[in-house]
């Protein structure tokens, strides 16, 4: 198991070498630092050739991009673009924020997706079965954009009418409040309406496949051999059959996390909290690239984490991959 | 050997393989009601100049911010600009359709492509592929699109298109190469190569039929998959720009402040989600279909 | 004749289908008993298999649905058994083992708990030590080197042939007094065949069990053998010991298998298969199920509209399902 995971590891950090090559590339050919700068009115030529020395814009992409991975290990990720302003700091503040809303989701989903599946496959085309596949499918049609916004048109028009707001639809925190305890709970009524977005999309997608999963296994020759032996229906279920059907959800939740970190840049904006996705957004907006390469690094050594954590818990379900 | 009497009466019908998929979709009542639903939206997008009572920025200041009402035919109500949203919902219908089966068709010819040449060839070339789409999965996908459209985008439905298709070759690719990577073992392979085929012949006519129940599968739930993402593009700024119609950019413009006129915010969205759904229904129909899992009991 | 230990009377099994209802099982009536190798012979859809998973309740209910009929052992009725006295006797007195010891072991699960936990399930005083040093001693008994280290080993690591010694090794765990092997050599390579062979006759004689032997392989049959039961399209066709059964067959269809053997001494001469398919299942025509393809018939008209009974025919052992089962007798064999 050791072996197993130190390959995994080493085969992460390549990996992730190649995608900060990939990315530089990928966006010093789409953007032009220069042309933002161009857009700055009355910007003396000084200031622009100081800009152009300090991000070495005159030189090849090979050049840059050392130039880059130096500033990107060594000096915290520079600056931004205009302003230069450190960009670390902010991605590492923001980072945190994300991360509470992203795990919290992707844990609930996990565990409401198991106990969905599991049940459904063991009763078969009962009504909670239909209600479920039904949920998955509106779940997996509802751009989840729009689910926010609905969201917050429910929430203010209960306010309209009783004057009551039950969630908060915008911001982590309210502004007044006391540390340490009320914190924690202002933060949480905060997340409800931005987890329950996230975590309906992946509920949705991750449901019927441990449901299918489940059922492949339950249908399988071993899970024969295990009733064969005379073992209670429980141990059949759980030992043998669950077991079994967990493992290719860990590839799927996997491979997921990306597309939950994508969600969380559509969550975020709407609810306008103060995390990376929201910080994406207006890097965009503001055509910086360096903060936009700074956070799709970021991105992808937390997608290569999550991934190696995600082989080791398959490597621990499943004892053939240990051994290739 | 004497003749043997075989039983009278016992009709063989051999039907072709199309049809067999074809009676059992139609099984699926779910998916063949979906299917009929999908086919009147397109037609509504195909004729969204004659069916839209009004222009798509039409303005009529004297009806702005109305809900909806059968009024002057004000389904879905009016904007602050007085704006019909039931005539803007039906142009953003053809345009996210059109955008959508492009995506789904783009992509699914460039996944396969590359999927049956790193499944056909294993070895290197199979690895290099692989690798490389790994590498492309590292980050968010709406982030890189998001990327893409900033700094390459115009915001031309085309152009938004050919990048969503960029990226959505990935998931056809992994499936046809598994496909072919069994395929490959096969003996049908190895007698069509003894029988002088180049490669590309082997790949295109033995092989390729053979996983073309997947593909179809996988380009249309692409569709809905495409809907979905152009919608939050547009919605986020990013995707369709005006003056080109969007329903993810409607549903952007008809936030107002504090929600009022909720009707802009809602019917978009309910649009999006029953094309998605529809898709979703008529896709997982067309998997049974071309896949039905028979419970084998051996006697 | 003592009791058999094991008797199947007048089963039938059905199972519902996209297509329509499938009749797996029609009319199956035999005996095991005790201590004897009795071979179950026939192709893919005869029913052999369904008949004897039904005995142990592995039938998925729905789509499968037992009709009718009663499996008695020891005078209880195993049909109607269910919760804790189906599974006293699943792994206990009545044990079963699978053709495909890949797909039938647990792949996340070692060997030693697989075998482990079908001990324990059966005896709850015995402790964790205790069943592992007893799967010891049966994989010792089913001839697997190095007890010791494969105990903790995965199925993945085992080679086929280890694979089902360790599933023989688990069925005969609890000292069962029925033991049903479904093809048990079919997914193995030739020569690891034989070894399993001699695998299961060490289990029986270990354990003085019944052997229920399905399989479609005749040399497997006539190397283990007792008595024989030969089923087509889910009926018993004909019955009776290995010897009558290979020497003088009396029901075309056995005559015909055993004419499809390749004979060591032919000189190239072709092979003789039996032309045509089995019938479907779903709505079988009446009269013989075999007549369609039966040489013997010859298009006789009481073959075509009655069914035959399983009667006697040599003797009171052998019995046959064919109207015409007299004509048979003195026909060599191949």
């Amino acid at each position: 198991m050791l072996s197993y995971a130190v390959r995994r590891l080493l085969y992460s950090v390549v990996v992730l070498v190649a995608a900060s090559f990939l990315v530089f590339t990928f966006v010093s050919l789409s953007g032009d630092p220069l042309g933002q700068l161009n857009l700055v009115p009355n910007l003396s030529e000084q200031s622009r050739q100081n800009v152009i020395d300090a991000k070495h814009l005159d030189d090849p992409i090979p050049v840059r991009y050392a130039y880059w991975a130096k500033d990107a290990v060594t000096n915290q990720f520079g600056t931004t673009l205009l302003g230069d302003r450190p960009i670390l700091p902010d991605l590492w503040r923001v980072m945190k924020n994300t991360l509470q809303l992203v795990l919290i989701a992707e844990l609930l989903a996990v565990l409401i997706a198991v106990v969905i599946g599991v049940y459904s496959a063991r009763h078969q085309y009962s009504p909670f079965d239909y209600a479920a596949t039904t949920f998955s499918f509106l779940g997996l049609a509802t751009p989840a954009f729009w689910l926010a916004l609905i969201l917050q048109v429910l929430v203010v028009q209960v306010r309209e009418a009783t004057g009551h707001q039950i969630f908060p639809i915008a911001s982590l925190s309210s502004v007044d409040h006391e540390g340490g305890l009320d914190f924690v709970l202002d933060r949480a009524h905060h997340l409800v309406l931005p987890v329950i977005v996230l975590t309906v999309a992946s509920v949705a997608g991750y449901a019927r496949y441990m449901r299918a999963s489940m059922l492949e296994v339950i249908n399988s020759d071993y899970v024969r051999t295990a009733r064969a032996k005379g073992l209670p229906e429980r141990t059949v279920t759980m030992k043998h059959a669950f077991r079994n059907a967990l493992i290719p959800l860990v590839t799927l939740v996997a491979l997921s996390f990306g597309n939950l970190l994508g969600g969380a840049i559509v969550v975020e904006t709407i609810f306008s909290l103060d995390g990376m996705g929201l910080y994406f957004y207006n890097a965009l907006l503001a055509n910086d690239p360096y903060r936009v390469m700074a956070w799709l690094m970021v991105t992808a050594t937390m997608i290569i984490v999550f991934n190696l954590v995600a082989d080791l818990v398959y490597g621990y379900l499943d004892p053939r991959v240990r051994y290739d | 050997m004497t003749e043997l009497g075989y039983e009278a009466g016992v009709e063989l019908e051999t039907r072709s393989q199309w049809a067999y998929v074809r009676i059992r979709f139609l099984r699926h009542r779910l998916a063949v009601g979906s299917l009929i639903v999908l086919i009147l939206i397109a037609l509504v997008g195909v004729f969204a100049s004659q069916i839209a009572p009004y222009g798509y920025d039409e303005l009529d200041i004297e009806n702005a911010s109305k809900g909806p009402t059968l009024e002057d035919w004000h389904l879905f109500g009016t904007d602050q600009l007085g704006r019909d949203y039931f005539s803007r919902v039906v142009f953003g219908v053809r345009t996210s359709l059109w955008v959508a089966v492009f995506v789904a068709l783009v992509s699914t010819a460039i996944g396969t492509a590359i999927g049956a040449v790193a499944g056909y060839y294993g070895g290197k070339v199979d690895n290099l592929l692989m690798r490389f789409t790994d590498l492309v999965l590292t980050v968010p996908g709406l982030a890189v699109l998001l990327t893409a459209s900033v700094f390459l985008g115009s915001g031309e439905p085309l152009q938004i298109g050919l990048i969503l298709a960029l990226l959505f070759w990935t998931t056809i690719a992994r499936i046809v190469r598994g496909a072919f990577l069994s395929l490959r073992e096969e003996d049908f392979v190895d007698a069509a190569k003894a029988a002088g085929a180049s490669d590309l012949r082997v790949i295109a006519r033995h092989m390729l039929p053979n996983c073309v129940g997947p593909i179809i599968v996988n380009a249309t739930l692409a569709v809905a998959a495409a809907i979905l993402v152009e919608a939050a593009l547009s919605y986020l700024g990013l995707g369709i720009q005006p003056p080109n119609p969007a329903l993810g950019r409607l549903i952007n413009e008809g936030q107002s402040n504090g929600f009022e006129l909720w009707w802009l915010v809602t019917f978009p969205g309910l649009v999006i989600v029953a094309i998605a759904l529809c898709v979703n229904f008529v896709g997982d129909g067309l998997r049974d279909a071309f896949d039905p899992r028979q419970r084998r009991v051996r006697a | 004749m003592p009791d058999p230990v094991l008797a199947l009377r007048d089963l039938t099994v059905e199972f519902d289908t996209e297509d329509g209802v499938v009749r797996a099982v029609t009319g199956v009536s035999y005996d095991l008993r005790r201590g004897e190798v009795l071979g179950i012979v026939g192709e893919s859809g005869s029913g052999k298999t369904v008949s004897m998973l039904s005995v142990l309740g592995l039938i998925p209910v729905p789509p499968g649905r037992i009709v009718s009929g009663e499996a008695l052992f020891d005078g209880e009725d195993l049909l109607t058994l269910k919760g804790r006295r189906l599974r006293e006797i699943r792994g206990g007195p009545v044990a079963m083992i699978f053709q495909d010891p890949m797909s039938s072991l647990n792949p996340v699960l070692t060997i030693g708990d697989q075998i482990g936990e079908a001990i324990r399930a059966h005896s709850r005083e015995t402790d964790e030590a205790a069943a592992r040093a007893r799967t010891i001693t049966l994989l010792q008994l089913v001839g697997v080197p190095a007890p010791e280290r494969r105990v903790d080993q995965y199925p993945h690591e085992l080679s086929g042939g280890l694979r089902q010694r360790a599933m023989i090794a688990m069925a005969v765990a609890n000292d069962p007094s029925v033991l049903i092997a479904d093809e048990p050599t079919t997914a193995l390579d030739v020569t690891i065949q034989a070894q399993i062979l001699e695998v299961l006759k060490t289990a029986q004689r270990e354990t003085q069990a019944a052997i229920v032997l399905i399989t479609h392989d005749l040399g497997l049959i006539a190397e283990l053998a007792d008595r024989v039961v030969v089923m087509y399209a889910g009926r018993v066709v004909e019955i009776g010991d290995v010897f009558s059964i290979f020497e003088s067959p009396r029901h075309p269809y056995t005559a015909g298998l055993l004419r499809s053997r390749a004979p060591l001494d032919s000189d190239g001469a072709g092979l003789e298969p039996i032309p045509g398919q089995p019938p479907s299942l779903i709505s079988p025509p009446p009269g013989c199920p075999f007549h369609p393809r039966c040489v013997q018939s010859r298009g006789r008209e009481v073959c075509r509209t009655e069914l035959p009974e399983l009667r006697a025919v040599a003797g009171a052992e052998h019995r046959s399902a064919c109207h015409f089962a007299e004509e048979l007798a003195g026909e060599a064999r191949a």
